[in-house]
């Protein structure tokens, strides 16, 4: 974790492997964003002009990201573009469903590969379960909340729904995440291997950092973005 | 006799106002500082359950506005601490009842001690569980929530009151570190608490 006294601030004349080089999970960020490596010595600014992405909204995602406290200035909040965080928090949605949960469904299945077959069933479930909750949650984003959106960006309106309504919505999924952590950690039988463990507690930590990043961004970009559009 | 401290956590977002309250309190002896924490993450959260605090004195602001209402309750998964909030910004009514006490940063220092002092004697009146592992009712509570049972039916199976039966069910999550029903099964039938036929799988 870094802190108030090491930050580091991102600035557009900074280059992108120094970016990556002080918080390594931002190559996450870039995937998701479209940005392929070998970027060679280009700064932040030059990939993202030719990449066609808003860099007020890179840099705040890439903020968020990197320090546990920050809140966006309205002044960065003003700059960006709202159409690229929709585009960053779609993407992240098809990264999850795509690649970390089958990632963390095979690891899991893996793991309690020696447990007897009722204990193979019910951590399959609770999985399963969870990841029904997930899509489901990811769902009403995708159908509701970001066509709402893109029709403001468009200049419309709809008075049937605000962002308020998103924000009463937003269910927290990541209780059910911390249990998985816990059974895995703790109740699971010792006949599971270690490392295998090991590999499933690494991708949830991983995960559950990741998710609460990306519900960070919802908070605190999307929602006071829109608040703003709906304002006009 | 050397006197015995009580020990004092401090979740305190301000360096300034937490070296501030732990200096008045060194003055006056009684309460101890031992651990100041600036904010509720994860690793936050590791340190709290492992303090094994008296008292935790927390700045409301820690928490967003939307969740400030069940602060305690959050606190409460990981320690049975008395907690006292700092009143740092206006509280509603609503949200004061949930602590232990309040102090206000005007309080002189003799009068913070003694509100410490009795949110102390007004927390030990609860019952609290002791240990780490599950107590027989616990468990009892436990397979009912497994089982789908509402707090009320549990309550009525049991004999006890629906808050007896709400202090229970925080009391196994504290200890297991599970929140959910789901999780809770898991846990049950992982135990062998409950048999894998009474539960849909």
């Amino acid at each position: 974790m870094t802190t108030e006294i090491e930050r580091v601030v991102f600035s557009e004349q900074m280059k992108l492997a120094d970016l990556i080089d002080v918080n390594f999970k931002l190559l996450n960020v870039l995937s998701r964003l479209g940005i392929s490596l070998g970027f060679g010595e280009n700064t932040i600014k030059e990939v993202c002009e030719r990449q066609g992405i808003n860099l007020n909204s890179f840099l705040l995602i890439c903020n968020i990201y990197t320090y546990d406290s920050y809140m966006p200035s309205a002044d960065l909040l003003a700059g960006a573009d709202p159409a690229t965080i929709v585009d960053y928090l779609h993407n992240s949605h098809a990264f999850y469903l795509g690649k970390e949960f089958v990632g963390l469904e095979n690891n899991l299945s893996a793991m309690v590969e020696p447990c007897d077959e009722l204990q193979k069933k019910i951590v399959a479930k609770f999985f399963s379960d969870y990841r029904t909750q997930v899509e489901r949650h990811f769902e009403y984003e995708e159908d509701v909340v970001f066509p709402y959106v893109q029709s403001l960006i468009d200049g419309g309106r709809h008075e049937s729904y605000s962002i308020e309504q998103f924000e009463e919505n937003h269910s927290n999924i990541d209780e059910t995440l911390n249990d998985l952590k816990n059974i895995v950690m703790k109740y699971l039988p010792e006949t599971c291997d270690t490392v295998l463990r090991n590999e499933v507690l690494y991708r949830i930590y991983r995960l559950e950092e990741d998710l609460l990043k990306h519900t960070l961004i919802e908070d605190n970009v999307l929602i006071p973005m829109v608040n703003k559009m709906e304002e006009k | 006799m050397k006197p015995v401290h009580k020990k004092v956590l401090l979740i305190i977002p301000s360096r300034i106002v937490a070296r501030g309250l732990e200096a008045v309190l060194s003055e006056l002896g009684e309460f101890r500082v031992e651990g100041i924490l600036s904010d509720l993450s994860h690793a936050s959260e590791a340190r709290l359950r492992n303090m094994d605090a008296d008292v935790i004195v927390i700045d409301p602001l820690v928490f967003d506005y939307v969740s400030r209402a069940n602060a305690r309750a959050r606190l409460a998964e990981h320690s049975d601490a008395a907690v006292v909030a700092l009143k740092t910004v206006p509280m509603e009514e609503e949200q004061i009842r949930q602590f232990d006490g309040t102090i206000s940063m005007y309080d002189d220092p003799v009068a913070v001690v003694r509100k410490l002092r009795e949110s102390l004697a007004s927390h030990e009146e609860t019952p609290e569980s002791e240990g780490h592992d599950l107590s027989q009712r616990e468990k009892e509570i436990l397979v009912c929530v497994a089982k789908g049972m509402l707090n009320k039916e549990i309550a009525d199976r049991c004999n006890l009151s629906i808050h007896t039966v709400i202090t229970h069910r925080k009391n196994i999550t504290r200890k297991t570190g599970i929140k959910t029903v789901a999780g809770l099964t898991v846990y049950a039938l992982l135990n062998n608490l409950i048999d894998s036929n009474s539960i849909e799988l």
